[in-house]
């Protein structure tokens, strides 16, 4: 038996005894995973145990070094993981923007100081992140941010407002981006961390057309922050965003990707029945929802292999955009479509029967994914201009 | 599998594409057309596709194939479609090879497969009989008559129909099943038209009355063969899928180029934002329809069988892309774009015809959901 192969055997074993049965159902909304951070409310002692065991062997991040909390893996070994979870059906133990985002740019940028203080805290689940980006008058120009940041001997002295800060409330640290310098826009931008509970950080959430608040605005009044926070060189901001933001798209083009959730045909075979035929009644819709279908397979395969070439060296990073494009336009699409299968049911807002309004809430939360994480406009003009090589703007 | 060409695969590419750029590309189909070629193809191409062992990709080692997959198949299709070559390849190497590798007979097989491997003959597949792809409802009659069959039926969209040396005729037995018949098309009661088609590739429709067909014409079993039936035009699907692949990266590779050549308003057009996003939308279609497509190209060699929804899908989604992909082609070339002299217009009319065959996007978008259960 090869070394793979019994590590896919000892893994599967191991779920199989430490997974809860709980932890083995797919997670339904974002309030429905495990975030963790210092004020984070488990809805089940399940939930706890699965983050813990996991996180125990470094498997929140099993890519990541175990020296940084993670679980050391192989590429392939991850991989085999990654396939034991989904056969068994186990849910991520824990999801967090620490994980997608923060992480990978400090094991890409940060010092070997910040690498060990805040990753293992990451993997276990200790400190939930926030990110800093977009201000009022930067959106899709973020790299006009204003966000002020006097630099000092030791420290730095943090004024301005940050918009869109996704669980701000809820977050114990932020990775924020800053301007130490109005001499040049895109290279007077620093990378900072600093801790959400320092003296003169607020937050104020923003309800949404959805009726929930996943977003806040977040206010700093004189936050002083040590200088061994700047992760880089100070100025030199601009470029771990850069690296950070592709990281984002990748992730918010997997929502495009349904995983566990039943395929759009069979929600609409429930709430629509079907002919004699066994057709749905609704004929238009039954064409509308098979083609979405077959997108929604092209782009599963397009993201499988966009992994396979960037791990056979013929990637292009910039791929992730047209991934970050597609995903949100799929996930909206998705979306439309559920809610016309829904019909009256669907517009339900509040109580039992609707789960609280889920069809429409989440058909409403869908319209922000081709703006945030860079509009579905930016990310066409990265297409066209980085893989492409059309001229010009 | 990792969704990437292995080492032998991308030499295949490279080889096949080069091959055919040098030898047959765009101004050979002008020429064929141009001078109302009554074969409709060059023979001497055609063997040379067996000196290269391209029409032997899929026939099985001992009757001298490569037994190779539909990925390698499909590798040759795609080339195809960038230089629009009209080729027996999809009738004869790849939809006659496999009919008569699943369901021959040994005699059947030593005779026809050593042929299609060498290119020697052109075997072509008659199975729609009306004007969109129709397979559940092949009206076509197979009478038992003496030890033999009787063939009473029409047939269009034959592909190579006017040319071959023989016609697999699908037709149905009067318990209701289908079956398969090798026929001579020089046998008496046979009735055979060429079609001119918009984009200069081969076609016919064929007559049957009374057509008296030896017992070893029969090809598999009597009144079973829609198992194999339905393989057949699944490789084919996922071929001619392939194919329109090949067609729209060809013709996104000329718009593009067009894009950064063509100044207007002192400036490339290319650098006009509703441009750009149109070419960039058009570029993830085209990369979500590579993707789909060799999936289903490797579900089709790991079992056919289980592979009729990706193939659907693939099939669909390439249709859409292609069409898509001609028609931003011709609206950014301008006024150029509705020109003969320009190659782009052949791209649409054999983008038209490929999508007609074996199937359009509303065909496989509705077997998507009949396979979905809805």
């Amino acid at each position: 038996m090869s070394d793979l192969e019994s590590f896919r055997r000892d893994t599967r074993a191991w779920l199989e005894t430490n997974c809860p049965p709980e932890m083995r159902r797919p997670v339904t909304s974002e309030s429905d995973a495990c975030w963790g951070g210092r004020h984070f409310k488990f809805q089940s002692e399940a939930q706890r145990r699965w983050m813990q065991v996991m996180g125990e062997r470094g498997w929140t991040v099993p890519a990541w070094p175990k020296i940084y909390g993670g679980g050391g893996l192989s590429k392939e070994e991850a991989a085999v993981l990654a396939a034991e979870m989904r056969a068994l059906g186990c849910r991520p133990p824990l999801v967090s923007f620490g994980i997608w985002m923060l992480g990978p740019a400090l094991l890409a940028h940060g010092t070997e100081e910040q690498k060990l203080e805040h990753l293992p805290k990451i993997a276990r689940g200790e400190i939930r992140w926030c990110q800093g980006y977009s201000e009022p008058n930067a959106g899709s120009d973020l790299a006009s941010l204003a966000t002020k940041a006097e630099v000092h001997d030791d420290h730095l002295i943090i004024n301005g407002q940050k918009i869109w800060t996704s669980y701000a409330d809820e977050a114990d640290w932020i990775f924020c981006l800053v301007r130490t310098s109005t001499a040049k826009k895109h290279t007077g931008i620093s990378f900072v961390l600093f801790d959400m509970e320092s003296p003169g950080v607020s937050t104020r959430p923003i309800v949404l057309i959805s009726g929930k608040s996943p977003f806040c605005e977040t206010f700093f009044d004189n936050v002083k922050v040590p200088r061994r926070n700047v992760v880089g060189e100070l100025n030199a901001g601009w470029t771990i965003a850069k690296y950070l933001l592709t990281h984002e798209r990748e992730m918010i083009g997997g929502i495009g990707d349904r995983g566990a959730v039943k395929p759009l045909g069979q929600f609409a075979a429930d709430t629509v029945g079907l002919d004699e035929q066994g057709r749905l009644r609704e004929t238009t819709l039954r064409v509308q929802i098979a083609r979405f279908e077959i997108d929604e397979a092209a782009f599963r395969l397009l993201m499988q292999a966009t992994g396979d070439r960037a791990h056979h060296g013929m990637g292009n990073p910039a791929i992730s955009s047209a991934l970050k494009f597609y995903g949100a336009e799929l996930n909206k699409r998705r979306w439309e479509l559920m809610a016309s299968a829904a019909g009256a049911d669907g517009l339900e807002w509040e109580g039992e029967r609707s789960h609280d309004g889920t069809v429409a809430r989440t058909w409403l939360r869908t319209k922000g994914n081709s703006i945030e994480g860079g509009t579905s406009e930016i990310q066409l003009n990265v297409v066209a201009k980085r893989i492409l090589g059309l001229p010009g703007a | 599998m990792a969704l990437v060409l292995n080492e032998e695969q991308g030499m295949l590419r490279d080889s096949v594409k080069a091959f055919l750029s040098e030898r047959a590309p765009v101004a050979h189909l002008r020429k064929l057309r141009d001078s109302r070629d009554p074969v409709g193809f060059d023979r001497k191409l055609w063997l040379q596709f067996a000196e290269q062992g391209y029409s032997a990709v899929l026939v099985p080692e001992a009757h001298g194939g490569l037994a190779l997959g539909a990925v390698e198949a499909s590798i040759i299709a795609e080339a195809l479609g960038r230089t629009l070559t009209p080729t027996p390849f999809l009738s004869t190497a790849v939809l006659a090879a496999r009919a008569i590798a699943r369901a021959g007979s040994a005699t059947q097989q030593a005779e026809l497969l050593p042929a299609i491997a060498a290119a020697e003959t052109v075997i072509a597949l008659a199975v729609d009989e009306t004007s969109k792809h129709r397979p559940g409802a092949i009206a076509a009659k197979a009478t038992r008559d003496g030890s033999g069959w009787r063939l009473d039926g029409a047939k269009t969209f034959v592909l190579d129909g006017h040319v071959a040396e023989r016609c697999i005729v699908a037709a149905r037995t009067a318990e209701g099943g289908l079956t398969l018949l090798l026929v001579d098309p020089r046998a008496a009661g046979v009735q055979i038209e060429r079609t001119l088609m918009v984009d200069a590739h081969n076609a016919a429709r064929l007559r049957f009355d009374g057509v008296r067909i030896g017992a070893d014409a029969l090809l598999g079993e009597a009144g079973a063969a829609g198992a194999v039936l339905d393989e057949v035009l699944d490789l084919g699907r996922v071929v001619v899928a392939a194919q329109l692949l090949g067609l729209a990266d060809a013709v996104f590779e000329l718009t593009l180029a067009y894009l950064k050549e063509r100044r207007q308003f002192e400036r490339a057009i290319g650098e006009f934002q509703a441009l750009q996003h149109r070419a960039a939308k058009l570029y993830i279609d085209i990369e979500l329809t590579r993707a789909l497509v060799l999936g289903a190209l490797q579900a089709m060699d790991a079992d056919p069988a289980k592979a009729g929804l990706i193939v659907a899908q693939a099939k669909a989604h390439a249709c859409t892309t292609a069409n898509r992909a001609v028609q931003e082609g011709v609206q950014m070339h301008g006024g150029v774009g509705m020109t003969d002299e320009f190659d782009i217009g052949l791209y649409m009319k054999r983008a038209r015809t490929l999508q007609e065959l074996l199937g359009d996007a509303g065909f496989h978008a509705d077997r998507v959901a009949a396979m979905g259960g809805y």
